[in-house]
């Protein structure tokens, strides 16, 4: 048996590093460490509780928006507040907008461009592929950068910038829309649909959203989407990284008017929909760096760093639900809603790398096609914010909602106007956590046995492939 | 200073949330996506083809002094604890914390640039907790002084530049790196904390859509108000160094536009827990934090007397969140 250690894991959000134990050729056993640890649940401790509005983003750069609306919900939840139609679609709005970029970056900027490496430069797409995902040269990085830019109009429109605003509050959004930026954020959705008709997809969104098995799939032949399939059946990436556990979604995208979720939130278990019991969560610290009980509830969860501890070896806490590990993403979210080409894949393959990114891809048409929806049902003329008022005791909250990359939870604690107690736990604290006090592996750790590892590989391609198709986010999953 | 095209640059993450990377992305000359021909992106941990001792490969270059580095840019606080081990962050794949492998990289930089409050003063991440023992490079929270010491110079005889800002708008990032490339970046281009003068000399308060509002003191009380912030709801856009009204984030925006305050996180102790964000800080009635070079008796004297002025249009729509009066009809007046 012999060791390899990959680290830095380049092209995931923050710092990561996966020892992995290999035999006759595969992975036999895989240890995944979160490197950095920043303390911000500490950092929230004695401060204003609106503060937690500004620090919450700054967890991360990338999924700020979704943790500015974490935090809001956890404090919407502990006063009792609820928000008004607009505020909840302008929420919409922002919530999918990064959830849409982030979607489009981590296909072209994180994911692809391993398919551009000299291991496949005898493959027939090798050089299609070289030429549109090379990092630093392929010419889709440049075009994905500027659709960004023009799709992120909406964050200087309803959120005033991005990253870190503190537009979202717990009574809805900060910034009243006229009729004019109505129809400019129509306008802009508009022209982020036809870049990924035109360059992504080569088909309609309706068209992409309708794909309901694997046979239809098979047809589509066009733009990026296609060039990706044509690799996955060429690699078998059908079969790669499967990971064994259950799936999880809190839900996301609730209607402005009728409440209901876009994404319904609860659990896939054995190819059905199951509910979800949050107070079930636990986060286990028996191979994190810290000290404390062994595994609480969020809500009574303590952050008390210990880099001695023998055990050890990540940041990450481990959170499981009734004592399992569960697996969060666009994959939960769009089986979970009933996207039937995404269960057809899943009854199929399982969760594995290719069927990981094509329900990305998926929700990301899906999502897009819904923002049209959102951005007409703003009404200039009515209410976007209720005020926030605390009554001078104890209260407790918790947010649960939907990141780009799964399930994201803040639980806080407030009394006389301050925090007391926040925990976070976030998508890839979920994806990526160590084992528990069973030995129980986390998610990847599980999805990367048996992995093929070539003679000579010091980082094997297999293996990026596999860690890169749950769209790490590092810089989340310890905070 | 010489103009040096390309321009190598090499981005390291410290304890960092990715936002002044994903900030940069943003900019329209591509600058992290390889498409400015004047700059030369050596490696970044997020977007580089390499991975793992690939990436370490070019790292390593840059130490033994056999790739040249134009500039080092790191993005994050850096992280001494716990008990001044650094090993709240280690570099992976060097087998050392961190803060070591940026002062070792720094030693061979022509320039070294802070990008975001974090790298710049310690930022959110050395805000009240002290546990991760977190420093900003060169100053502490406003302490000259941090990982590197008060008079460290780089190569190029330069301190630390800190682009400060959470996040540093794209414009601030690129043109500080553009300005260095053209040789064009001197001493006195940096203010009193090192930041770029270019957006520093601004303050944020400059250009906000809320004016008139400001103007005659008519303040809003909650959220997606119009009035002015500044009297109640935190705004420290006054005091704050920044253009962000004048260049504008994400095409159009800005904090104070989008009916929030402006937590002056281009200052150092941003984020030291001292005042709540929210909430302005009240002796008297009378703000707390009052615009920079101005005495106090006269802002009291002419807030009293702007109060007393305000026009009844403007009373109104400031608790409105929207425009309920519009400015009186006009036309030109006869002769």
């Amino acid at each position: 048996m012999t060791r390899l250690i990959i680290g830095p894991f380049n092209r995931v959000e923050g710092d990561l590093e996966v020892r992995l134990e290999i035999e006759n050729g595969q992975v036999r056993e895989a240890f995944v460490n979160a490197s950095l640890f920043r303390d911000f649940e500490q950092l929230m401790a004695g401060r204003a509780a609106l503060d937690a509005l500004a620090i919450a983003p700054r967890i991360c750069g990338i999924c700020s928006i979704a943790q500015s609306a974490a935090a809001a919900a956890a404090l919407a939840n502990a006063a009792k507040l609820s928000m008004p139609p607009n505020g909840q679609a302008a929420l919409n709005l922002l919530q999918a907008t990064e959830n849409a970029a982030d979607h489009l970056v981590h296909f072209t900027l994180f994911f692809m461009p391993d398919f551009a490496r000299p291991d496949y430069q005898t493959k027939p797409w090798h050089s299609e592929t070289r030429n549109r995902f090379m990092a630093g040269q392929g010419k889709m990085a440049a075009l994905v950068a500027i659709a960004r830019r023009a799709l992120f109009e909406i964050m200087g429109i309803l959120a005033g910038k991005w990253p870190h605003s503190l537009a979202l509050q717990p009574g809805g959004t900060t910034k009243p829309v006229d009729s004019a930026e109505r129809v400019r954020l129509k306008s802009i959705i508009a022209n982020f649909r036809r870049f990924l008709e035109t360059h992504l997809f080569g088909l309609s969104l309706k068209q992409i959203a309708a794909l309901a098995s694997q046979d239809a799939l098979n047809a589509c032949d066009q733009g990026d989407f296609g060039l990706f399939l044509k690799i996955s059946r060429d690699l078998d990436l059908w079969r790669l990284g499967k990971s064994q556990t259950d799936l999880m979604s809190f839900g996301a995208f609730a209607d402005p008017q009728t409440g209901e979720s876009l994404f319904a939130g609860g659990i896939w278990r054995n190819n059905a929909l199951a509910p979800l019991a949050p107070e079930a969560i636990t986060e286990d610290i028996a191979h994190a760096w810290y000290g404390g009980e062994q595994a609480l509830h969020p809500s009574q969860g303590a952050t008390i760093p210990n880099a001695d501890k023998p055990e050890a070896y990540s940041w990450s806490k481990a959170p499981r639900l009734n004592g399992q590990s569960v697996e969060v993403g666009a994959l939960a979210r769009q089986l979970l809603s009933g996207q039937p080409l995404i269960r057809d894949l899943h009854a199929r393959h399982g969760s594995t790398v290719a069927v990981r990114v094509v329900a990305r891809l998926i929700e990301l048409a899906r999502l897009a096609l819904a923002m049209e929806d959102w951005a007409e049902a703003l009404e200039p003329k009515a209410p976007f914010c209720h005020p926030f008022n605390l009554e001078r005791t104890v209260l407790r909250g918790a947010g649960l909602i939907e990141a780009a990359r799964g399930s994201l939870g803040h639980w806080l604690e407030i009394s006389e106007g301050r925090l007391r107690r926040y925990q976070v736990i976030a998508p890839t604290t979920w994806n990526f956590s160590p084992r528990d006090a069973k030995g129980q592996p986390g998610p990847l750790e599980a999805a990367l046995v048996g992995t093929p590892v070539k003679a000579g590989e010091s980082t094997p391609v297999a293996v990026q492939h596999v860690v890169r198709s749950f769209d790490p986010c590092m810089a989340c999953t310890v905070h | 200073m010489t103009r040096t095209h390309p321009f190598s640059f090499l981005w390291v993450q410290a304890g960092s949330c990715g936002g002044c990377t994903a900030s940069a992305f943003e900019h329209e000359s591509g600058l992290l996506a390889g498409q400015q021909p004047e700059l030369k992106l050596l490696a970044h941990p997020a977007l580089s083809q390499e991975s793992g001792e690939e990436f370490s490969r070019v790292v390593e270059q840059i130490l033994e002094g056999t790739l040249l580095l134009d500039a080092l840019l790191v993005e994050g606080a850096v992280l001494l604890g716990p008990n001044g081990s650094g090993r709240f962050q280690m570099a992976l794949g060097f087998d050392r914390p961190m803060s070591r492998l940026i002062s070792e990289l720094a030693g061979q930089a022509r320039h070294v640039v802070a990008v975001g409050s974090c790298a710049a003063f310690g930022g959110v991440v050395a805000g009240a907790s002290g546990r991760t023992e977190a420093t900003g490079l060169q100053y502490a929270n406003g302490l000259a002084g941090g990982l590197l010491s008060a008079g460290w110079r780089s190569g190029s005889g330069l301190p630390v530049i800190n682009i400060a800002g959470c996040a540093p708008h794209p414009g601030w990032i690129a043109e500080t790196l553009l300005l260095l490339a053209d040789g064009a970046l001197s001493p006195d281009d940096l203010d009193s904390f090192a930041r770029p003068r270019f957006y520093a000399d601004h303050l944020a308060h400059h250009g906000c859509n809320r004016n008139e509002y400001y103007e005659y003191k008519a303040s809003a009380h909650e959220p997606a108000q119009q009035g002015c912030l500044m009297e109640n709801l935190g705004c420290r856009a006054t005091q704050a160094p920044g253009d962000c009204n004048r260049r504008r984030w994400n095409g159009t925006g800005s904090c104070t536009n989008a009916g929030f305050a402006c937590i002056a996180c281009t200052v150092p102790g941003f984020a030291d827990g001292s005042e709540p964000y929210l909430e302005t800080p009240k002796v008297a009635g009378i703000p707390v934090g009052l615009p920079v070079d101005m005495p106090k008796a006269w802002f009291v004297a002419l807030a009293a007397l702007s109060k007393s002025a305000t026009p009844g249009r403007v009373r109104k729509n400031a608790t409105e969140s929207r425009i309920v009066v519009p400015p009186a009809p006009r036309i030109r007046s006869q002769k």
